[in-house]
């Protein structure tokens, strides 16, 4: 238990990635849930920055993490454009009022 | 129902026979502890090893404390003389506290040094760390007593091998430092904002020139009360400050105040830097948010608008330097000018010029300093995010702009400005840098270090005072048009220049030493024309700027 | 109702003990000893502290009903992970971490977390059944997870001696110079998509 291994990132990012599950499960508001994807990807990332350090000893998880973060900005950047344009239609940021398919 | 007069406020609280008898007890506890200082002193001298040191210690408390009712008992009896004697030594005082801050700053450095030196002329090789006896004994060169001097001195170079000690004295000297240069930031900023509204700024507080209002104001403010806020997350309301304030302090860890004095030589250390700032932004949010208040929440937006846009052309500037350079690494940059004056970053290629130029641009919109500061504009948002912090909370804020005003200026020196090498060149000085202390010390204070590092850094900070007072601001487009249509497309053409300069250009060729030298005479020239114009100023100022220019209050 | 929804909130701490059974059944790898010279007792107690801090953030997120205090907790999740990238000698990758993701992504998140909220501090509740469904789902995964990992006997590689930036942008511009291409253009995509959404509607106008 004293010296950190593998196996202690990864049961970590095991744990982040659930909670993140949970969140996008339960959560109404619709910037609720992008918080629980970028719980996800940092999840995500984290398991290939150990990965890499432990099991394969190279920087290619590093590379990959990177472009785990770019995308992640990416993706917020474009869902806050989208929830906008819902909050200005539905007048509430509620998930589960977008349930017709007229705008 | 009681009243309260003009007598009851001018009478004095203090019943007529309170002095005597305060001086009195101060004089008894006086003597008590000096009977407790030698009895202490008895038994120290019958203790050997660490009961030895502990007892030392409480001695020196005691005969500490005593000393202080005895100076206690001499300030009351003599109070109105030793007012006036403060009032007349201000000046002296404000120098000797600066002094003593730098040798107490400089002292730890000496002391790893002595430490380090024992440490590899130790004789087994393999404990990496000495014991306090060995220490002793490499001391005095006899066998350890445990008791003396030297066992003292012993005790005081144990601990200072660790790293985890160091680190820590390392973490108090930050911090330290960041409240100084916040609370004489404010100082400096009201003076010169007096200064160059004709007025003069705090005067009385501390005698000479209101030196000690930042100290007075900082008791003012921690004594205030903690605001309750109607309807606003109380949680948010105080976490925010938390946001706001560790980055500023955390960035000093990362930047270098001399090749030997930095907290932590990141491999990383400039992007570690700016994605402080970065962090930064998200406090300002926070706390706009958190006010629950509309004018809180549009400077919020505002500002966050203007810092995170304003990241953008800072890291193309951030960029310029790293690709001359060829690495992140602070201590790296610093080590390149070390030639002396041309050799500079600002003065190698007219790109880099244009950088340093746009840096400091950029970070005065990132720290929402004039003339960016629409968002805290006093006259149009009342105090922006800060509306409805008050106290203690407060001056934190404003503590975590001037560390940041400080950083920046102190990124833009080493970045550009030639780090913490005075204008000679290193090489010249090389031999005193291994003399006995006074050339050591003397070398510091000609060819650079920590000292040249803080001066650089406060003469780029005064330039963001001076811009402040100055400047009208601009209003909030045509700050995000400045952003976006004028330094972005300047910044870009800056890096793609540097970079073709970089490639094409061969760095000892011709080419390149006309440049230098040009851009040299330019940077000489400005220093010399600012130099002028201020002594010219300071020469002639009572004739240009009348009865403000005498060093007293008026009327007095 | 809201007495479920009320004990619905000791989930968490439900979810935290089946974590730590599972971790406590399961056989960690173990690394060989001595091979790793950063595997210091130091080194340890800050994984520790860190992945507690990491922890709690993100079940401070499933908990938070204010969507302002799920960004905070989403912060400390982000500051958290990013100093467990310099403590894996991703020096780059956590400064990365920082300045996109924490002076980034999250700014945008908060941003728009205050465009788009009508009453101050409304919370908005899922449906109680909704809840225990999708926390049920969630431990499982979870369980299941962590008994896969600590049960794979994955490969060991020598320690680093230190990743260097140079490394890394040498890698991107050779190894993964599409993917970088890629991104660029994705990025050019994103912001113009994004400014359209994010504009405001002209008269009469209305966007899909």
């Amino acid at each position: 238990m004293l010296t950190v291994g593998l196996s202690h990132y990864l049961v970590l990012a095991a744990i982040m990635f659930c909670c993140g599950l949970a969140v996008m499960a339960t959560k109404r508001n619709a910037v609720g849930i992008l918080i629980g994807a970028e719980l996800v990807l940092n999840a995500a990332g984290l398991n290939f920055v150990a990965l890499s350090r432990y099991a394969i000893g190279r920087l290619d998880g590093q590379i990959v993490t990177l472009f785990v973060i770019l995308l992640a900005a990416a993706e917020a950047a474009i869902a806050i454009a989208i929830f906008v344009n819902y909050y200005r239609s539905l007048a509430t940021i509620d998930a589960d009022a977008g349930d017709k398919l007229r705008g | 129902m009681t009243r309260f007069t003009a007598e009851d406020a001018l009478r004095s609280r203090w019943s007529p026979d309170a002095k005597p008898r305060a001086v009195r007890a101060f004089l008894a506890i006086a003597v008590l502890l000096a009977i407790l200082t030698a009895l202490l002193w008895v038994l120290a001298t019958r203790l050997t090893g660490v009961p030895y040191l502990l007892s030392t210690l409480a001695t020196a408390t005691a005969l500490l404390l005593a000393l202080c009712c005895l100076g206690a008992a001499v300030a009351i009896q003599f109070s109105h003389l030793v007012g006036r004697i403060l009032l007349r030594m201000a000046f002296p005082i404000f120098i000797v506290s600066l002094v003593g801050i730098i040798l107490l700053a400089w002292a730890p450095s000496l002391l790893y040094q002595r430490v380090d030196a024992l440490r590899a002329q130790s004789d087994n090789p393999g404990t990496p760390f000495l014991a306090a006896a060995e220490i002793e004994a490499h001391l005095t060169g006899a066998p350890a007593t445990g008791r003396g001097w030297a066992a003292l001195s012993a005790y005081v170079l144990w601990p200072l091998q660790f790293r985890l000690t160091r680190d820590v004295l390392a973490a108090l000297g930050v911090l330290g430092f960041v409240s100084i240069v916040g609370a004489f930031g404010i100082w400096w900023e009201r003076k010169v904002a007096g200064r160059m509204q004709s007025r003069l700024g705090p005067m009385r507080v501390g005698g000479w020139h209101g030196w000690a209002q930042s100290m007075a104001d900082g008791l003012k403010l921690i004594q205030k009360e903690d605001v309750f806020l109607a309807g606003a997350d109380r949680v948010l309301y105080r976490l925010a400050v938390y946001v706001s304030w560790p980055p500023a302090v955390v960035l000093f860890v990362a930047l270098p105040f001399s090749a030997a004095w930095v907290g932590r030589d990141l491999d990383v250390g400039l992007l570690f830097v700016f994605a402080m700032l970065a962090v930064g932004v998200l406090g300002v949010l926070l706390a706009g948010w958190a006010s629950n208040n509309k004018w809180s929440t549009l400077g919020a937006m505002r500002e966050a608008c203007q810092m995170i846009s304003y990241e953008i052309p800072l890291g193309f500037c951030l960029l310029i330097p790293v690709m001359s350079a060829g690495t992140l690494r602070l201590t790296t940059i610093g080590q390149l000018q070390a030639g002396g004056f041309h050799t500079w970053l600002a003065f190698q290629n007219p790109f880099l010029l244009a950088a340093a130029i746009l840096f400091f641009t950029a970070t005065l919109a990132e720290c929402k300093r004039a003339p960016f500061d629409l968002p805290e504009a006093e006259s149009e948002l009342v105090a922006g995010y800060l509306t409805e912090y008050s106290g203690f909370r407060w001056a934190l804020f404003f503590f975590a702009e001037y560390a940041e005003m400080f950083a920046v200026a102190a990124l833009g020196v080493i970045l550009f400005f030639g780090a913490w090498h005075s204008p000679l060149p290193a090489h010249w000085g090389e031999p005193w840098r291994q003399g006995p202390l006074w050339q050591r010390a003397l070398h510091g204070v000609l060819f650079g270090g920590p000292l040249w590092f803080v001066f650089k850094g406060f003469c780029l900070f005064y330039v963001q005072l001076w811009l402040r007072w100055t400047l009208p601001r601009i209003r909030l487009d045509q700050v995000m048009h400045a952003c976006v249509q004028v330094m972005l497309p300047l910044a870009m053409i800056a890096l793609l220049g540097n970079a073709v300069w970089e490639l094409l250009v061969s760095p000892g060729g011709r080419l390149a030493w006309i440049v230098n030298v040009i851009l040299t005479a330019i940077g000489l020239l400005t220093l010399l024309t600012t130099v002028g114009i201020i002594a010219y100023g300071y020469l002639n100022r009572r004739r240009l700027v009348g009865e403000l220019a005498v060093d007293h209050l008026p009327g007095a | 109702m809201t007495k479920v929804a009320s004990r619905l909130k000791l989930l968490p701490a439900v979810f935290a003990i089946l974590a730590c059974t599972a971790v406590a059944l399961g056989q960690p790898t173990a690394d060989p000893p001595g091979a790793d010279p950063s595997a210091t007792p130091g080194n340890a107690v800050a994984f520790y502290v860190l992945a507690a801090a990491a922890t709690l953030a993100a079940l401070g997120c499933v908990i938070a009903t204010n969507i302002v205090r799920m960004a905070l907790c989403l912060l400390a999740a982000l500051a958290a992970v990013a100093l467990l990238y310099f403590l894996m000698a991703a020096n780059f990758l956590g400064v990365i971490q920082l300045i996109v993701y924490a002076g980034g992504t999250l700014v945008v998140i908060v941003f728009g977390v205050m465009l788009t909220s009508r009453v101050y501090g409304q919370k908005l509740r899922p449906r109680p059944g909704e809840t225990a469904l999708a926390w049920l789902v969630c431990a499982a995964l979870l369980v299941g997870l962590v008994a896969i990992l600590l049960q794979t006997t994955w490969p060991a590689a020598p320690p680093p001696t230190a990743y260097s930036v140079r490394e890394i942008g040498q890698a991107l511009l050779t190894d993964y110079l599409l993917p970088f291409e890629l991104a660029s253009v994705l990025l050019l995509a994103v912001m113009v998509g994004a400014a359209y959404l994010a504009a405001p509607l002209r008269q009469g106008a209305k966007k899909c």
